[in-house]
């Protein structure tokens, strides 16, 4: 079975959060989940001005590991991709490296009463979607498949944790590929 | 997969925002290109057709302002956006005026990139082929789990069936676990706003002040803390369907307010002046009796005559003739795929079990217990005995024991579960209902081993 090796940086969830994300992604990609231990030095991909992480810059600090299978970053900071403001998360497309960012998905960011179970619904979410990407899902028209498009953490809220049955075939086939 | 007929050509000197862009469309299915100055931009566009073309207004050598000149005269059809830094604003008003259609400025917001692109699509009158894709997907997720072979369901799917096309508001009732949110999406993914968003809200999980932010969103800086505007589900059902779910417990304060916009489909962010325009299909449910509440003053009569205009009545599960092994059976192939279980069916002493059963927890329940019992049963079949939710079942099966303490019978239940599941933490923590870090700690705490 595949790896998927879970990488924290910069995360100060609370501890448990990368071993229940490991657990709650391992049925969808049939893939045995990981954490990677020790700190990951990622002051490079830093950009200081904006105060956010780079996310191309951690894309290519991930694949430098010399771990094999799927690498998932995940961190409480904010990301950037070059021209955009900010991004939730981001993967190379049919690659097998993506991240993740808890830093918007936290209710307190909108001035809201803390609501873990939600954070970590919309991680989760993100988390699947983003490798999805790396198996090589392009966005969904189904609003309920957690592949369908969505910027901002409310519109996560929208969709659903799982792929369309679309989508899951066409993961399915990618393995039998790969 | 449904853009994937559209092309959008990418025009920016500078490499990290073609990338950028580039990937990000190409997430989003489409065919893109990029060119580096107004030159490789032109013999692209002699080279294939393009739906869409982002220009960066500057640009060593031609800029975007004279490229979009060019670009009107050898491809008109081809839907021009500009790029601008910010304090260039002034140039990319003057390019609307010979022709772009809209622009967006660096650093772009994502939810910006993606409304104004959804319009640029449409403004190509592309909208109708592309909704002609989409509504094979929406007859595809159209939920399954509104299976049925009762006349009770028969007669709500035939409502479902001629209401939906109708823009009328319903209000849906029935038991909780009966699936009031299925009848709502069903509603939705038939009727025509199926290419827009459901947007649903349980209005009884939220405390007033929260339900308000929820419908309303609200402006970066509205109250402390909020460091980031966010939208409403009022502003996210725009063009689809609002439903609101357990409407019955709704504050009087916020009554008022939802009334307004449900009359004049208009509100304002928390903290914002802006009026903005809403378009939606209003679906209500409840498990409560509005009548009632509106006798007892906790509704307000004009909220209760707006939203009851049309109502659909759901049966519990113990009045569905014949559902409960028809959805049984449903639900075990389900789950039976999704575990990679060669679970296949049910024994007839666990048929008998479920009938005998009344459902207070109505399709829900059922779906629960189906889904554990997957996870126990031995293949081929599911047994009585795996049925462990299912009051008075379970417990014959296992050998009666001595009367201990509450800490032996958890000890020996936990054993038992474990054995079950052959020591597959995770499952035996979803039939336990604690998470795999409790289970971890009492079979630590017990001196649990696998034998
Ligand atoms: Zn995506
Ligand atoms: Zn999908």
């Amino acid at each position: 079975m595949t790896a998927l090796w879970l990488v924290p940086f910069e995360l100060h969830d609370p501890p448990g959060l990368l071993p229940w994300l490991g657990h709650r992604l391992e049925p969808t990609f049939r893939v045995q989940a990981r954490v990677l231990e020790g700190p990951l030095d990622v002051a490079a991909c830093l950009d200081k001005r904006r105060g956010q992480y780079d996310t191309r810059a951690l894309l290519t600090r991930l694949l430098e590991l010399p771990e094999q299978g799927l690498i998932l970053g995940v961190t409480s900071a904010d990301l950037f991709l070059s021209i955009f403001t900010f991004v939730i998360g981001e993967a190379c497309l049919g690659g097998r490296a993506a991240v993740v960012s808890t830093y918007r998905l936290h209710e307190e960011r909108y001035g809201l009463p803390p609501d873990p179970d939600r954070m970590r619904d919309r991680l989760v979410k993100e988390a699947v979607h983003e490798l999805g990407h790396c198996h090589g899902l392009v966005h969904c028209g189904d609003s309920r498949c957690v592949m369908h498009a969505s910027s901002a953490a409310e519109d996560v809220d929208l969709k659903g944790y799982e792929l369309c049955s679309t989508c899951h075939r066409s993961v399915a086939n990618a393995r039998g590929r790969g | 997969m449904s853009n994937d007929r559209y092309g959008i050509l990418i025009v920016d000197d500078e490499f990290s925002v073609r990338d950028s862009l580039f990937h990000w469309f190409r997430k989003d299915g489409f065919r893109v290109g990029a060119a580096e100055n107004a030159a490789a931009a032109l013999q692209e566009l002699q080279k294939e057709p393009w739906d869409v073309a982002l220009l960066d207004i500057k640009m060593p050598g031609m800029d975007g302002m004279e490229l979009l000149r060019r670009v009107r005269q050898v491809s008109p059809d081809t839907v021009v956006l500009m790029l601008t830094a910010h304090g260039t604003v002034e140039t990319a008003v003057e390019a609307l005026k010979i022709g772009a259609y809209d622009y967006l400025t660096k650093p772009i917001d994502p939810d910006e990139l993606v409304r104004v692109v959804t319009k640029a699509l449409q403004h190509r009158r592309l909208a109708d082929e592309n909704a002609q894709l989409r509504t094979k997907i929406a007859v595809l997720s159209e939920s399954d789990e509104l299976v049925s072979g009762s006349p009770q369901m028969k007669r709500v799917m035939d409502m479902i069936d001629s209401l939906a096309p109708t823009d009328v508001t319903v209000l849906i009732r029935g038991e909780s676990g009966t699936g009031k949110e299925l009848v709502a999406r069903a509603i939705h993914a038939r009727s025509n706003r199926r290419f827009f968003p459901h947007v649903a809200i349980n209005c009884g999980a939220l405390p007033e002040s929260l339900l308000e932010s929820e419908l309303f969103g609200h402006e970066r800086g509205a109250f402390t803390g909020a460091q980031h505007r966010r939208r409403g589900k009022l502003e996210q059902a725009d063009g689809g369907t609002l439903f609101l779910d357990e409407v019955g417990s709704i504050s009087l304060r916020t009554q008022v307010e939802l009334l307004r916009v449900l009359e004049t489909k208009e509100f304002a962010r928390i903290g914002g002046q802006k009026a903005i325009r809403v378009d939606f299909r209003v679906v209500c449910a409840t498990n409560q009796s509005l009548e009632e509440l509106v006798a007892k003053k906790e509704m307000r009569e004009d909220l209760y005559f707006r939203i009851n205009v049309f109502r659909i009545d759901l049966p519990p599960l113990r009045e569905r003739d014949g559902d409960v092994p028809l959805l049984a059976r449903h639900f075990l192939k389900h789950f039976a795929t999704k575990t990679d279980k060669e679970v296949t069916d049910l024994a007839p002493d666990a048929l008998a079990a479920l009938s005998r059963h009344s459902w207070p927890g109505n399709v829900r329940e059922l779906k629960n217990v189906i889904e554990r019992a997957v996870i126990l049963a031995e293949p081929p079949v599911v047994r009585a005995k795996d049925l462990v939710a299912v009051a008075g079942v379970a417990a014959p099966a296992e050998a009666p024991e001595a009367l201990g303490s509450l800490a032996d019978s958890e000890k020996a239940h936990i054993a038992r579960v474990l054995e079950r599941c052959g020591w597959n933490i995770s499952q035996a923590a979803r039939v336990l209902e604690v998470d795999r870090v409790t289970l971890y700690n009492k079979i630590k705490k017990y001196g649990l081993r696998e034998q």
